[in-house]
């Protein structure tokens, strides 16, 4: 696998607490852009905070405090100046369980641009959530019925929803927090077969707890492990040559 | 046989250990049989006391909705009158002039002698009823006037014979519904031996019966006729005191309680906003009461007895409910809902109206409406804001004197004709325990409607 000359994002020194926990330390890491980079590591061991920080999801938790730097494109994303709402339209996010609005499945796809202001006629509004759907590879399931709920769908179908919305406001860089912990083998397949067609066109972070998921689906990989980033490079390196023992010892299933 | 360690482990083959586990479900089953029963008690008990307090309410105050009353044919006799016909604007008059011969004839008209025409056609019915005032003691001091408020609104009845229902004494009712026993002393009645032999008779004419009582929801409360007492004006007042409340604590606790829960950094001093709400919410209602004197009656001079500050009272008093209530509701919301939203680039405020609000809306109506249901029948804050004076108009804006409902019951239950009164404070208590139904239906009815979740 290539990798891009010049990172999307660049992660330097980023330190997070809880309070007093200090849940990660001192994590550097470069994304490549329109590649899949994926967060593995057993539970607990700060991954997920990590990819909360790309989106400053972490400003939403109480008590929470990020140090450090992280720049998308140059711009750092933690300037006081950069407000978070903007930054959220240029970082999507899918997370662990699908979280569809208790709304219809148009609305659900239509809510992302209709707060930004991306569309304004009908007939553009209906562009938008019919070409993120057919991205998201669940158009012809659901062109029948889009005024229903969305909650009606399956949970496969669900997070497949969630990606549309996600992607409906064109970001650049789409998180992906265990997007397929909660669905089946069938369902996990399907979305994992979308990352792979959505990574022409997006830089996608994933956080998995299944390592053989990391393997399928990602270009890179970063192993944590109590708040450390231990290991981080091409997947096929991390996977078949790795360089630290934890690493080893993690994906050849002595803990974890 | 199995065996038991010094530890009190057992040990054995698994057949041993089945039994074991067989014992000791024995065991268990009775205990959660136990268990069970005690529930089953407890929740009897509840009931028992429940259908207790509406069957003695529903037993005394039902009654209560039928009267006695007079089916009378009254002859509105010119000569007995003796009243002018009702002036006519002349050609040329002014109109101040008018005025002042209307208003003549309006005292003329009052002045007459109506007493008269209700005694006249009860001695049609008793015509050897002696002394005849007597005999018209009977119907209701107060029903003379209907027959003068006819006349005014109609000049034209003078002369004719019209069909009048008038509410009979309220000893008479009382004496017609055996509501006080019919063996004691003469001087323990307030009716004479000959009024109550009268009163038997017409009923049995059927002059006398038993109408549905209009006046009890028509009327404002009475001292000099009691048989009329009714509940109008403390209906209004308790309506004017609840739109108060919806007016001002609803959007008040709604505002504070999102702002709480959804925007407010969590620090020292929002935890003390927090506990201070809780305990405000244990706060006795008659504190309230008491503050309300002092700050709406006498810093503000806000009227006494107007239902503006009983309103402002019960919203100072529901307001820590409403908002206990809603941030519960807020916070049954699951927060993946606003993590969705937050995520797809929202504000704050967006994720919160567009839609944590909408999915918290059933509860927080329902609190709401709990709420002002609870302030509907509190009493005693309304008695140290003045809401127990005798008020006998009804409130036409709520900064007139009015009484409310719960006082009314209040009152009514000490008033001195017992007997009448007793069986008419269960009514009134009926109607406002269907007045709090109808809102508690309500609250049922629209949370129904927007819990329909997608």
């Amino acid at each position: 696998m290539s990798v891009q000359t010049k990172p999307k994002v660049v992660a330097k020194d980023v330190n997070v607490y809880y309070g007093d926990k200090h849940a990660l330390k001192n994590v550097s890491v470069n994304i490549p852009e329109r590649a899949v980079t994926a967060f593995i590591g057993p539970s607990g061991c700060g991954k997920s905070t990590f990819l909360r920080c790309f989106n400053r999801m972490n400003d939403t938790v109480d008590g929470a405090r990020v140090v450090g730097s992280i720049q998308i494109d140059d711009q750092d994303i933690y300037d006081p100046d950069l407000d978070p709402v903007q930054l959220r339209a240029r970082v999507g996010m899918v997370f662990q369980k699908p979280n569809p609005f208790p709304k219809s499945i148009f609305e659900n796809v239509a809510y992302g641009p209709r707060i930004h202001g991306l569309a304004h006629a009908k007939p553009d509004m209906e562009e938008i959530v019919v070409s993120s759907l057919r991205k998201a590879g669940l158009f012809e399931e659901v062109k029948d019925r889009l005024h229903e709920s969305g909650t009606g769908l399956s949970g496969g179908q669900q997070q497949r929803l969630c990606i549309a919305r996600a992607i409906a406001v064109s970001p650049e860089v789409i998180l992906m927090d265990e997007p397929c912990s909660a669905l089946d083998p069938i369902a996990t397949a399907r979305i994992e077969e979308l990352i792979a067609e959505l990574r022409e066109n997006f830089t996608i972070v994933i956080v998995t707890h299944s390592m053989q998921q990391a393997a399928r689906v990602s270009q890179r990989t970063a192993f944590f492990h109590l708040g450390i980033l231990v290991e981080e490079g091409t997947t096929d390196d991390i996977f078949t040559n790795p360089q630290e023992k934890r690493t080893q010892d993690y994906i050849t299933g002595r803990f974890g | 046989m199995s065996d038991i360690t010094a530890d009190g482990l057992v040990t054995g083959s698994p057949t041993r250990i089945a039994d074991v586990v067989a014992k000791s479900l024995v065991k268990r089953r009775a205990k959660e049989k136990r268990f069970r029963m005690y529930g089953i008690a407890a929740v009897a008990i509840g009931i028992g006391f429940v259908l207790l307090m509406f069957g003695t309410i529903l037993n005394k105050g039902l009654p209560a909705f039928w009267q006695s009353t007079f089916r009378l044919d009254v002859t509105f006799d010119a000569a007995a009158l003796n009243l002018p016909t009702r002036p006519v604007r002349e050609e040329g008059q002014s109109m101040a002039a008018f005025q002042q011969t209307l208003y003549e004839w309006q005292n003329q008209v009052t002045m007459a002698n109506w007493n008269g025409l209700i005694q006249t056609s009860l001695q049609k019915y008793l015509p050897d009823a002696k002394p005849a005032s007597r005999l018209r003691a009977l119907v209701s001091s107060g029903e003379r006037f209907r027959l003068r408020d006819m006349v005014l609104a109609d000049p034209n009845l003078v002369g004719q014979t019209v069909t009048v229902d008038l509410l009979a004494d309220a000893n008479v009712d009382v004496w017609l519904k055996g509501n006080i026993d019919r063996d004691l002393a003469d001087n323990q009645y307030l009716l004479s031996p000959d009024q109550r032999a009268w009163s038997d008779q017409l009923y049995e004419q059927g002059v006398i019966r038993m109408a549905f009582a209009t006046s009890l929801f028509t009327n404002v409360d009475s001292r000099s006729s009691p048989a009329s007492a009714g509940l109008l004006g403390a209906m209004i007042g308790s309506l004017f005191m609840m739109l108060i409340v919806i007016l001002v604590a609803v959007p008040i606790g709604v505002l504070a309680a999102i702002y709480l829960e959804e925007f407010a950094p969590k620090n020292r001093l929002t935890d003390l906003i927090e506990v201070n709400i809780n305990n405000l919410a244990a706060v006795p209602s008659i504190v309230f009461g008491l503050l309300g004197a002092a700050v709406f009656i006498n810093w503000m001079k806000l009227p006494l007895s107007a239902p503006i500050v009983g309103g402002l009272v019960l919203t100072l008093m529901t307001l820590p409910t409403i908002i206990i209530a809603t941030r519960a509701a807020l916070k049954a919301v699951p927060p993946s809902i606003r993590q969705a939203a937050l995520g797809l680039g929202a504000s704050r405020s967006q994720s919160v109206f567009h839609h944590v609000l909408p999915l918290a809306r059933p509860g927080i109506l329902t609190a709401t409406i709990i709420g002002v249901a609870q302030a509907l029948g509190e009493t005693a804050p309304l008695l140290l804001i003045g809401m127990s004076a005798f008020v006998a108009n009804v409130a036409t804006t709520p900064f007139e004197q009015s009484t409310a409902l719960p006082v009314q019951i209040y009152l009514w239950q000490a008033n001195e004709a017992r007997n009448f009164f007793e069986a008419r404070t269960s009514a009134a208590i009926i109607l406002l325990l269907a007045m709090m139904m109808m809102l508690n239906a309500f609250a049922l009815v629209l949370r129904r409607r927007f819990e329909r979740r997608w």
